[in-house]
């Protein structure tokens, strides 16, 4: 594909650009070619994922779900994207502007950028960079200023309080979830994503779920918890505080919520699958012929098995209250961890089969 | 030749550009963002806006350290102080009700005191930096590439070299700990706290008391 | 690395103690909490005996010369040990009179102890730092931790306010040596000077930043703002604390910085130490006088004592065959003025009683006939303090002068014994109030036996040392042979 985009370039732009140039502009393009290969699909998930939930959720309660638009619903998430289009953004009159406009870019654009890092198979990868893991714990933790900033500059106080919990919760949580990818490091000696992958190399027993299952569930939890998902979503709580931090947006504005809000449980996935499950590695021993291979279909498995449990916790649970929130976070996953650290670290050490010999 | 006459860029200022000189535009483009977003951070009359430009500066300075090919630093400043120190900041600017009047009273009284410490810096910084210390440092420089590890780097000094200063900066966080802990934890009276353990274990028999009476006569 | 590690064992061993209280304290009920006490005495104990046990007689260095182990790093971390021991002691008392008994208040006392041990030997700017930063920041807490005391808390803010002010000032210093020198090693400092005389101004811009700084933290004038509000203002036991054990740390960190990285700068330090020594002599011992609060009083009692302190650090290039004994003399002060210093705090904790901290010169009118064995010992500790013969604190003042006239520096001392002069009158008052005024209250001491017994040991030692300083002497002698 990227021949084809090189040869696309020869044809057009090449003969108008100087030759010291040639370089850099194969590379903007071929970046910008690479992106829109990640984003696009993302995004088609993204819209696809919302009304998944609705289905998923329907049956679990005996419904059906969305049926109407298009064959058996399907075209149900273009409707939606269209009917919000559509709708006037309104600012209330005492909300601070440009704020108000910046924070749902803010709360998309972190977890967009996330993926740069993100290694699909052992060759494709955006960025490959040394500090991949690092790059990852930055930027999701970025994502709740598109919260706070919301509810503030909304000047609501459901807004308000909404983007309050959210800064707490997601503060409590982070140190949780930096903890078990600690444990991640110490397990894999790497910063690296791939070599993450590459490190837990072999079949389902292989891979790091097992030696750090306290960490792995811990990592889920708080990932739910870190995108204000049931039953931690006290930041919306619709039965308490309205909507909490987008209860004054309207139209595209809110989508882009909605949409950072998808786009981040996709990333959570997509990391619990790389960084415990194998990535694209395959569940079962390679001399298992078509089943053994590994491949992005596994990792897309993967991605959407966790994405399924995301949907069932909120069909499942009921909400969390504030003080149990941080009760957990605080005083129950963080000593968890950082027992499990040492543990992992124990692990590493006698180097113990079949992870670390 | 008819590819000349399109280009739009002059071809002097083509020449230039390579690698070296795409690095020092970005150094100056971040570099005017962080002295920008720092002087946005003690002018800006909105406390949670002088708080939204020190993220700014912070970003900034780490895209500075990342030309510096000191990746860890970098994405670390992100990650401690964008993503943890300054939201809890941003928490506390917001609610308080600030009285910017107030606070802004001392700004033009104590402007000339400011000013003179900060020309008295320059001055001795400009001396440091002009006596020619700087320059062999700059000499040295060496540029790693992209197979390079700041990361491992940094660990390995960090636990060898610099090991007994680093395990005593672990003591200090811990005894920081201690004193927020002990300076801020009193067991209040007045709260209705609930006690999750208590709630948990709870029994039945605890809360229902199964009473056998004898059925009244009619 | 084995012998490395073994080189800070009695760091090792004090911070696994500390941590492990901590965990303890935490779990106990609290009417146990003496049994944290008790613990805390023991980990300095131990952490005592193991100083002692491995005391250097050579410099050693470890961990990539950060670490030093010499002689007089040895000898301080042992004079800072014994004196914490007496510390807890007192403060026990008085925390469980007042009714503010927390474990956290040892566990803050063991870190900080941990502190000053690892400023006494600092190899690097870096360590000095931290050990400094880290018994600054154990101090703040414990002045702030009785929080239902509105002056404790202001006197913590000022505390901590200043200190960060006055480590900030440290670091910028630190920057600037470390900026042209390319090294934060002490030794190779003081090579780089010696090989680099051109730099000379800018080195000694980077100088006065850190010796304010040291001044600052010393209390010396004009940088003693926070002394008397923070000796006021925090409770007794934390006022004796501060007054003690951190001088004699603070000293060695003096030490390490005009010794071991600014040798070659002697001339430099030496000009801004004494126009530091004069005005703190000067003002402490005036204003002291004007005070009627005996926490207060002593306060600036410090920082006269501090101006003294300096003197003896100024005067180290004066005799070269024997080492340098200014040092000495100044090791010698710093010592036996922490002791008189915990004594007469701890005879204000003696004095007070629940609800009434006997703070006011006139609680101790009468006190003669109240008490004579008390008024004694009180006796002992202001005479000393004030430097009359036969007590420890004449001598202190007395080497100290000596050498400053050996260094050429006569003027110097005759301003030294003028303020000092003057300052015996203050001490001298508290001896007037006790020995002739009419008591106001006929209330009797409420002190426990054994705080009376370790009271009176202390005011014995000060009359010991007194009577026969050669010994005490010679070994700091010994170690600041450096």
């Amino acid at each position: 594909m990227i021949e084809l985009l090189h040869s696309l370039l020869d044809a057009t732009l090449m003969p108008l650009v100087p030759e010291s140039m040639h370089r850099i502009t194969y590379l903007t393009f071929e970046t910008v070619f690479k992106i829109t290969l990640i984003l696009t699909p993302l995004l088609l998930a993204v819209a696809y994922i919302t009304f998944a939930e609705r289905k998923i959720i329907g049956y679990i309660q005996c419904r059906i779900g969305p049926n109407r638009v298009g064959p058996r619903g399907w075209l149900q998430p273009i409707a939606d994207a269209l009917k919000l289009i559509f709708k006037e953004i309104i600012i209330p009159t005492g909300a601070n502007r440009n704020l108000f406009i910046i924070a749902p870019v803010l709360s998309l654009a972190p977890s967009l950028a996330a993926w740069a890092v993100i290694p699909f198979n052992d060759h494709l990868v955006l960025a490959d960079i040394n500090a991949g893991l690092l790059y990852i714990l930055a930027l999701t933790s970025l994502s709740v200023y598109g919260i706070i900033i919301a509810g503030w500059a909304s000047n609501s106080k459901y807004a308000f309080l909404g983007a309050m919990r959210s800064a707490a919760q997601i503060v409590a949580y982070e140190i949780a979830m930096g903890f078990a990818l600690v444990g991640v490091l110490i397990a894999s000696g790497s910063l690296n994503m791939g070599e993450i992958v590459a490190a837990q190399e072999g079949w389902l027993v292989h891979w790091f779920w097992l030696p750090l299952l306290p960490l792995c569930v811990i990592y889920f939890i708080s990932g739910v918890a870190e995108t204000n998902r049931a039953p931690f979503d006290v930041a919306e709580g619709e039965s308490e505080i309205v909507a909490g931090f987008h209860v004054d947006y309207s139209g595209m504005a809110f989508s882009v919520f909605f949409m950072a809000e998808y786009a981040n449980m996709i990333m959570i996935a997509a990391l619990t699958s790389i960084l415990f499950f194998g990535g694209w590695l395959s569940p079962f021993p390679e001399m298992i012929p078509i089943l053994g291979e590994p491949g992005l279909f596994w990792l897309l498995v993967k991605i959407s098995f966790f994405l399924f449990l995301f949907l069932w916790f909120r069909a499942t649970f009921p909400r969390y209250r504030y003080d149990q929130i941080m009760r957990l976070g605080w005083k129950i996953f963080i000593p968890i961890t950082i027992v499990w650290l040492i543990v992992a670290a124990v692990f590493v050490l006698i180097g113990l089969p079949p992870w670390f010999d | 030749m008819e590819s000349d006459r399109v280009i739009v860029v002059p071809r002097c200022l083509l020449r230039i550009i390579n690698k070296k000189m795409f690095e020092l535009i970005v150094f100056y483009i971040f570099a005017a963002l962080l002295l920008t977003s720092a002087v946005m951070v003690i002018t800006m009359r909105n406390p949670v806006h002088a708080a939204l430009s020190l993220i700014l500066a912070f970003f900034s300075s780490a895209a500075i350290w990342l030309l510096l090919e000191a990746e860890f630093l970098a994405i670390v400043l992100v990650l401690v102080y964008v993503g943890a120190v300054m939201v809890l900041f941003l928490f506390v600017i917001m609610m308080l009700d600030i009285n910017l009047a107030k606070i802004r009273e001392g700004f033009i009284r104590f402007l000339p005191v400011g000013f003179l410490v900060a020309l008295v810096m320059v001055i001795v910084m400009g001396s440091i930096v002009g006596s020619g210390i700087i320059e062999p440092l700059l000499e040295e420089r060496v540029y790693y590439g992209p197979g390079f590890s700041n990361t491992q780097h940094l660990g390995q000094t960090l636990y060898t070299d610099y090991l007994y200063p680093f395990e005593i900066a672990g003591a200090i966080l811990l005894v920081a700990i201690i004193a927020a802990i002990s300076l801020t934890m009193r067991a209040r009276r007045d709260t209705k706290a609930q006690d999750p353990n208590r709630q948990v274990a709870v029994k039945r028999s605890d809360r229902v008391r199964l009473v056998s009476m004898k059925t009244e006569d009619r | 690395m084995l012998i490395e590690l073994q080189m800070i064992l009695p760091e090792i061993v004090l911070m696994s103690m500390a941590c492990a209280l901590l965990v303890f304290d935490a779990f106990i009920p609290s009417e146990r909490r003496h049994l944290t006490y008790l613990l805390a005495q023991l980990a300095l104990l131990v952490t005592a005996v193991l100083v002692v046990a491995s005391f250097p007689q050579i410099t050693e260095y470890a961990f990539n010369r950060t670490f030093v182990d010499d002689p007089m790093s040895g000898a301080v971390k042992a004079f800072i040990l014994v004196i914490t021991l007496f510390i807890f002691f007192y403060s026990h008392d008085y925390l469980k009179e007042h009714g503010i008994l927390k474990g956290e208040y040892f566990v803050l006392g063991l870190f900080a102890v941990l502190g000053m041990m690892i400023m006494a030997s600092a190899g690097s700017l870096l360590t000095i730092y931290l050990g400094l930063e880290l018994l600054s920041l154990c101090l703040y807490a414990m002045v702030a931790m009785h929080r239902d005391s509105p002056p404790a808390s202001e006197a913590a803010m000022k505390y901590f306010v200043l200190g960060a002010l006055a480590s900030g000032l440290l670091l910028y210093g630190i920057s600037i040596i470390y900026g042209i020198s390319g090294t934060l090693d002490l030794q190779e400092i003081n090579n780089y000077i010696l090989y680099n005389s051109e730099r000379l101004p800018m080195l000694v811009y980077g100088l006065v930043f850190i010796i304010v700084a040291i001044a600052f933290k010393l209390g010396a004038v004009p940088f003693h703002m926070w002394i008397p509000d923070v000796y006021q203002g925090a409770p007794t036991s934390v006022t004796l604390f501060i007054s003690s054990a951190p001088k004699i740390a603070a000293f060695a960190m003096t030490i390490r910085f005009v010794n071991d990285a600014f040798m070659h700068l002697t001339p430099e330090w030496q000009g801004i130490l004494i126009i530091l020594s004069i005005l703190s002599m000067a003002m402490g011992n005036i204003i002291a006088i004007a005070q009627s609060n005996i926490k207060r009083m002593l306060a600036y009692s410090t920082i006269a004592h501090i101006g003294f302190l300096l003197l003896g650090i100024i005067s180290s290039q004066s005799v070269s065959a024997t080492g340098v004994t200014g040092f000495a003399d100044a090791l010698f002060y710093v010592v036996t003025y922490a002791l008189m210093s915990i004594g007469a705090f701890g005879f204000v904790i003696l004095m007070g009683r629940k609800g009434h901290e006997a703070d006011e010169l006139d609680d101790y009118k009468g006190l003669a006939d109240k008490n004579p064995w008390f008024a004694l010992i009180m006796l002992i500790f202001m005479f000393s303090l004030a430097g009359v013969p036969p007590f420890v604190g004449f001598w202190a003042k007395w080497f100290v002068l000596k050498e400053i006239v050996a260094t050429g520096l006569a003027p110097l001392a005759v301003i030294a014994v003028v303020f000092s002069i003057i300052g015996a009158y203050y001490y001298l008052r508290v001896v007037k109030l006790m020995y002739f005024d009419k008591p106001v209250s006929m209330t009797a001491i409420k002190a426990t036996q054994t705080m009376r017994a370790v009271i009176s040991l202390n005011g014995l030692a000060i009359l010991l040392l007194g009577v026969s300083p050669g010994l005490l002497m010679t070994f700091c002698i010994e170690v600041m042979k450096l």
